[in-house]
């Protein structure tokens, strides 16, 4: 297999192949009838799904260096080029947005009933948007996608969404757009000083790394907030959360998994891959990494009260990924290997759990027409293999060993415990509020007695669901039991990168503010 | 090509797009005069209008491939990319609101065939604004398009609105041509000289500082400008002007005379001020601060959508400021791409307004767009594409136009109005997507009210087209960012006088 891939030069095309075939389904969608249009995203989500597995055979955790990768000119005259490449993290991120999209679309088969050309094709676009930020490596194509990605989000939400959906869908528009905007001076001004050290102007991420100006430390702080405020806005880290559960609940049954399984992801990626290997001395400066865990344990405890008395079922798991995102900032700021190690399975587990999770309940809501937990009460008698499946991924969510939500909390919890011992024990007891706010929804939606008529007659799962559930459940029991094949590929890229983190922070920085003399800022003069 | 001004004939040569122009307008009036009982003379007018701004356009583009230039020695007409390429933006500019105009002025029954001549009359001082080297003649190009654009403005007799729009037009321009007069003379008084190259040399060599009247001078002319360009606090009478004109020269004076006054103001700064960049850069970065923060403030309060487009419009004169405020080169290459898509995206705008105001454009509120793209997917697209450039949204060429003018001012040591740049546009975001968000995710009102949203398919197509054309750019615009740098290579060379810090310059320029 592997000898075949290499022979067909996978390794050049495939990256480019992911980002241009979404585009190529959504044209056709376009020009085809539009009841064609589910299958068509299908198809092509599958086709999305297929070719990436290549990634996961051909991918070689013993290099070092980015695989995959692929660099054209773009725009020649500010040094922006095309240049894609994915290392064992970039490689988990790509695989579940390939894992989640076909089940996505398939979530949305009979949900979805007006505009499908628009929704499928939004869909898709979106597609090539989160595969892009997650192998961008030209700090330019990154933010092209980070903000390209927010339209089709926007739209989703806007158009095929609950009843308060233009309150959500704006209010994710401009919260997301804060934080990009100032990103966007950040990346200019790392362009400059980059390109003044390194005799010579680019974008190119390894460019700029390789020439990462000694700047002083105020000047970095500036730099590292505006990225981090883009991506804690994204994560959400607790006090910039607030977008996200009008967000989630508002959306349709595939927004809110590929909110919930994706989009989060690219704020603690953007974390991993850029802000924090840009500015290592800032992201660790205590106050700074004292001001992030403090974060993330709120965020960790809040999230999880605050889903506890939730009465919409979506908006509790909202919150509970509000909880989740928080593990993934405390695993990241452990420093550690086991830390950053968890983090990113937390990151895939959140992604394949919860994806489930509003699934099922968009199966619930398709029937029903109600996410409210009051509405239900005893459907297990009707609804078996549905109340299985929905205990199932609850358990999983909330980490039960032998799933995968064990295994990357536990990891996290291990590798903070070395470094920040306090926080790790506070954030071990939302272990506690997890269970208690999904199984007591468990028991409200599905034990007791059959107390409303209409949850009469709910008709079990169909054919189609349990196609879109067995994946799912597939990959839960597999990264419970062996997680060993995903932690073999993320290790290397791991240790590389606490290595850049650790090297770096170990350096001097200047102390004199050196100002170039054009460097005015023009004002009050 | 070299060029000999003290020869007539390659004087008329490098004039060659504005006689063009001139004659043809001229041409025009007399047939307007001749053909004014017919009904149809307004639409043949407006066609054979549209055949001049090409031929002139024709006449620019051979200019610049020839290279057209003169010997060193300062003259009062300038002949350089950054003319050609200012020429060509206004060109399209008034190209567009001529076909727009066509079917707004039969559609409302203004049966003025006049209009499309004073538009040319409008246009030949706006080219003569962008190629002028001398201030008087930058000044006369100002009047003569700000008179014919007076007309215009009231050029709807029937509507007390256009009325009123034209005679505060009248005062307010009035007004600041005075201040700008006003400014050239002391300006001469200090230095001697009008040519804008030799001021240059005079304000860096000669002058051992800035003497009073120099700086007096300075002042006037700003405010001048600020006026013309609408900057805060210069800003009043903009709103009540574009919303009370007919639309078709809302949109003129929206995207082409504010093209006119900046390429004007620009060669100014950069080619004669360059020196003392110091001086006013102070001035110009709160005047672009003030300008983005009000601006934007001001079109998130407001209800009617011709209204919240011409205080979008003001916000725009902000960005465009900033790239002024480095006084380097590149904010001149920044300035031309924002300018060409803004121009584009502006006009598109004020069209798809057209196309749903049937007589009372004024009264349209972003919810009277609702369910367009159900009923006109094509006029929403265009609209959400017009909205999402002006906002500068990632994929588009407002974007590129956007970042480019980030870019200089970062890289010219001004980060702070990059963040009051970013800022504030993302306030922008709260009037722009709202129109979006009415368009394809709210019901129509009822059944019928798109019945009579129409735009007519020359239109559609040119706005097809430019909106195609948006997008590209937007992705690819490798090759129009060249055309930009390399049409603002002329204030490089000027450089010999300058004693200002040498200002960081962005790479791949040679």
């Amino acid at each position: 297999m592997s000898h075949f891939l290499t022979g067909i030069n996978f390794d050049h095309w495939i990256l480019s192949a992911l980002l241009l075939i979404p585009l190529a389904g959504a044209v056709l969608l376009m020009v085809l009838p539009a009841r064609l249009a589910r299958s068509v995203a299908l198809v092509t989500t599958l086709v999305e799904l297929v070719i990436s597995l290549g990634m996961w055979v051909q991918f070689d955790p013993s290099v070092r260096h980015m695989a995959f990768e692929y660099q054209r000119a773009w725009i020649g005259v500010y040094g922006i080029t095309f240049h894609v490449g994915a290392d064992g993290i970039s490689l988990m991120m790509v695989l579940l947005t390939t894992v989640l999209m076909p089940l996505a679309v398939l979530g949305s088969w009979v949900g979805i009933t007006t505009r499908e050309r628009g929704f499928y094709g939004m869909l898709l676009v979106l597609t090539t948007g989160m595969i892009g930020v997650f192998v961008a490596l030209d700090l330019f194509l990154f933010y092209m996608f980070w903000e390209v990605m927010l339209i089709p989000m926007y739209f989703i939400i806007g158009i095929w969404g609950g009843k308060a959906r233009l309150y959500a869908t704006l209010k994710f528009f401009i919260y997301t757009m804060v934080g990009s905007l100032l990103m966007l001076v950040a990346i200019l001004y790392l362009y400059f000083s980059a390109g003044r050290l390194g005799g010579g102007y680019s974008f190119d991420f390894t460019f700029i790394l390789s020439h990462l100006p000694r700047l002083p430390l105020g000047t970095q702080m500036w730099l590292f907030g505006a990225f981090a405020l883009a991506f804690a806005i994204k994560v959400p880290i607790f006090p910039f959360h607030t977008w996200l559960p009008d967000a989630h609940t508002e959306a349709p049954t595939a927004g809110s998994v590929i909110l919930a399984g994706i989009l989060l992801k690219m704020g603690t990626y953007g974390f991993i891959r850029f802000a924090i290997p840009l500015f290592p001395a800032v992201a660790f400066h205590p106050w700074v990494s004292k001001l992030v865990i403090a974060l993330a344990v709120i965020g960790i405890v809040y999230g999880a009260l605050v889903a506890l008395v939730q009465p919409d079922f979506k908006r509790l798991v909202a919150y509970s990924s509000v909880s989740h995102l928080g593990f993934v900032m405390l695993g990241l700021w452990a420093l550690t290997v086991q830390g950053t190690q968890g983090a990113l399975l937390v990151m895939i587990n959140h992604g394949i759990s919860t994806g489930a999770l509003f699934l099922l309940i968009g199966m619930l809501y398709e029937r029903r027409h109600s996410r409210l937990i009051a509405d239900f009460g005893g459907i297990a008698a009707v609804m078996p293999a549905f109340a299985a499946l929905l205990t199932f991924v609850s358990l999983s969510s909330v980490g039960l060993p032998g799933t995968n939500g064990f295994i990357g909390e536990f990891l996290v919890l291990l590798g903070s415990f070395q470094t920040h011992p306090a926080a790790a024990a506070i954030a071990t007891s939302a272990v506690i509020f997890a269970a208690a706010y999904l199984l007591w929804a468990l028991k409200r939606i599905l034990y007791g007695p059959l107390t409303s008529d209409e949850n009469r007659h709910l008709t079990d799962l169909t054919g189609r669901e349990y196609a879109i559930l067995a994946p799912l459940v597939a990959l839960i029991l597999w990264l419970g039991f062996y997680p060993q094949p995903v932690l073999r590929r993320t290790e290397p890229s791991v240790k590389a990168y606490l290595n850049w983190v650790n090297y770096q922070r170990a350096l001097p920085l200047p102390t004199v503010v050196e100002r170039p003399a054009a460097e005015n800022d023009g004002g009050g003069r | 090509m070299l060029l000999d001004f003290e020869n007539g004939r390659h004087l008329a040569i490098g004039l060659l797009p504005e006689l063009i122009l001139t004659v043809w307008a001229m041409l025009l009036v007399l047939h307007a005069a001749w053909r004014h009982k017919d009904p149809g003379a307004q639409r043949e007018t407006g066609w054979l209008a549209l055949v001049g701004v090409v031929l002139a356009a024709g006449a620019t583009i051979w200019l610049w491939r020839s290279g057209a230039h003169i010997d060193g020695i300062a003259t009062s007409v300038a002949l350089d990319g950054f003319r050609w390429a200012l020429t060509l933006i206004i060109l399209v500019g008034v190209g567009l609101t001529t076909v727009l105009a066509i079917g707004y002025l039969d559609r409302e029954g203004i049966a003025v065939p006049e209009y499309h001549a004073m538009v040319l009359f409008a246009a030949v001082g706006m080219l003569f604004m962008v190629s002028g080297a001398d201030l008087l003649v930058i000044f006369l190009g100002l009047e003569t398009m700000s008179v014919s654009i007076y007309v215009l403005a009231g050029i709807n007799r029937r509507s007390a609105f256009s009325a009123e729009a034209a005679l505060k037009y009248v005062l307010i321009g009035a007004f600041a041509s005075a201040f700008l007069l006003y400014g050239i003379a002391l300006l001469y008084g200090a230095t001697g000289t009008t040519k804008i190259e030799l001021l240059g040399v005079q304000s860096a060599h000669v002058l051992p500082g800035l003497t009073l009247l120099f700086r007096a001078g300075l002042a006037l002319l700003f405010v001048g400008f600020a006026f013309k360009v609408a900057a805060v606090p210069f800003h009043m009478w903009a709103p009540d002007v574009y919303d009370g004109a007919p639309t078709p020269v809302t949109a003129l004076m929206a995207a082409t005379v504010k093209t006119a006054a900046f390429g004007a103001f620009a060669r100014i700064l950069l080619q004669g001020l360059d020196a003392d960049q110091a001086h006013w850069a102070g001035v110009i970065w709160w005047l672009a601060a003030v300008t983005m923060i009000v601006g934007n403030l001001l079109a998130l309060a407001q209800r009617s959508l011709k209204r919240m487009l011409a205080y979008s419009s003001v916000a725009h004169a902000g960005y465009l400021l900033a790239a002024l405020i480095p006084g380097s080169p590149a904010g001149a290459g920044a300035f031309l791409y924002y300018l060409l898509f803004y121009t584009l995206a502006t006009v598109g705008a004020f069209a798809v307004l057209v196309a749903r105001g049937r007589g009372g454009e004024r009264d349209v509120v972003t919810d009277d767009l609702a369910g367009l793209a159900e009923s006109d997917p094509a006029l929403a697209a265009i609209m959400a594409i017009c909205m999402l450039s002006l906002l500068g949204f990632p994929g588009t060429a407002g974007f590129i136009g956007k970042w480019y003018i980030l870019a200089t001012a970062t890289g010219g040591g001004v980060t702070t109005i990059a963040v009051i740049m970013v800022l504030t546009s993302l306030v922008s975001a709260g009037y722009y997507m709202p129109v979006i968000m009415a368009m394809y995710m709210k019901p129509r009102l009822h059944a019928q009210s798109h019945a009579d949203t129409v735009l007519p398919g020359v239109m559609r197509g040119v706005l097809i087209a430019a909106m195609l054309g948006v997008i590209a750019f937007g992705i690819w615009p490798g090759n129009a960012l060249t055309m930009a740098r390399s049409a603002s290579r002329v204030f490089m060379s000027q450089n010999i006088t300058s004693v200002a810090t040498p200002t960081p310059y962005p790479p791949g320029h040679p």
